[in-house]
């Protein structure tokens, strides 16, 4: 849980250029379908939503169902017209939020 | 005992075909609300088929982690793009799988997510554009081993 979310994405960018985020973060997403050893349902436990934004702007962003495999990968595009930082986050269900961020140079 | 002749050993060999093609074709079969969601989702009008390439692999061997990658042919442009793609499984206890939300500064409608398959089913996405039409894509997937832990 605990563990820094992983991001992969160029240094920098060629203005208007369209870039590849790769995120990945550790998380069980426990679907509330299982159940333990005594026979009781393990209570859910999931990322409900991812986010990205640039600049303060939404670049992308998904609700997560509990049918999103565990430790939760997501990849998408990302049109980069000037130099900022991508801000991510992951909120879990119990309230907390799991955010990390990235700078991006434009090209000279 | 009387052994069996030709006409039986065929009745016999159409039995075994008919009981192992069984169980497949109750696999197609809707299993949760997906329909629920789709309606949720599009507001009751209907997507249209195209636009979207939607990619996965025919047989999942482990349904816990099946690699969805899915692209829509848009200009991603301030007066096109697309808004919300909704993607569904269903044969899943519950039916929705993820609602991607792109905006023009995604470039592309592209993105890609791992997700849980209980058994084998089909996938739908449904793309919603920003002026409101409606495009569906669906895929069969075989998943070798469920991935909900039931």
């Amino acid at each position: 849980m605990a563990d820094k979310p992983r991001i992969k994405l160029p240094k920098e960018a060629a203005k208007g250029e369209v870039i590849q985020i790769k995120t990945l973060v550790s998380h069980v997403m426990e679907s509330g379908q299982r159940k333990d050893a005594q026979g009781k349902t393990i209570p859910r436990k999931i990322i409900n939503k991812f986010a990205c934004e640039f600049n303060g702007k939404p670049v992308f962003s998904c609700a997560l169902e509990p049918a999103i495999s565990a430790n939760p990968y997501v990849q998408f595009d990302a049109r980069v017209d000037e130099a900022g930082t991508f801000k991510f986050s992951w909120t879990d269900d119990d309230g907390t939020v799991i955010t990390a961020e990235e700078k991006i140079a434009l090209k000279a | 005992m009387k052994a069996i002749n030709r006409r039986q050993a065929f009745a016999l060999g159409g039995g075994f075909v008919m009981l192992t093609l069984m169980p497949m074709a109750a696999d197609a079969e809707v299993t949760n609300d997906a329909a629920k969601w789709i309606e949720k989702f599009t507001g009751g009008k209907q997507p249209v088929k195209g636009k979207i390439s939607l990619d996965l692999p025919e047989i999942a061997e482990n349904g816990n982690t099946v690699p969805l990658s899915v692209n829509i042919e848009s200009p991603m442009t301030a007066d096109s793009y697309v808004k919300d793609v909704l993607i569904i499984a269903d044969g899943n206890p519950n039916a929705g799988v993820a609602t991607l939300s792109f905006t023009p500064l995604s470039g592309k409608a592209e993105a890609s997510i791992r997700i849980r398959l209980a058994t084998t089913q089909n996938v739908v996405a449904v793309a919603k554009m920003s002026d409101g039409s409606l495009f569906t894509e669906q895929k069969t997937v075989k998943v070798t081993i469920g991935g909900c832990g039931g």
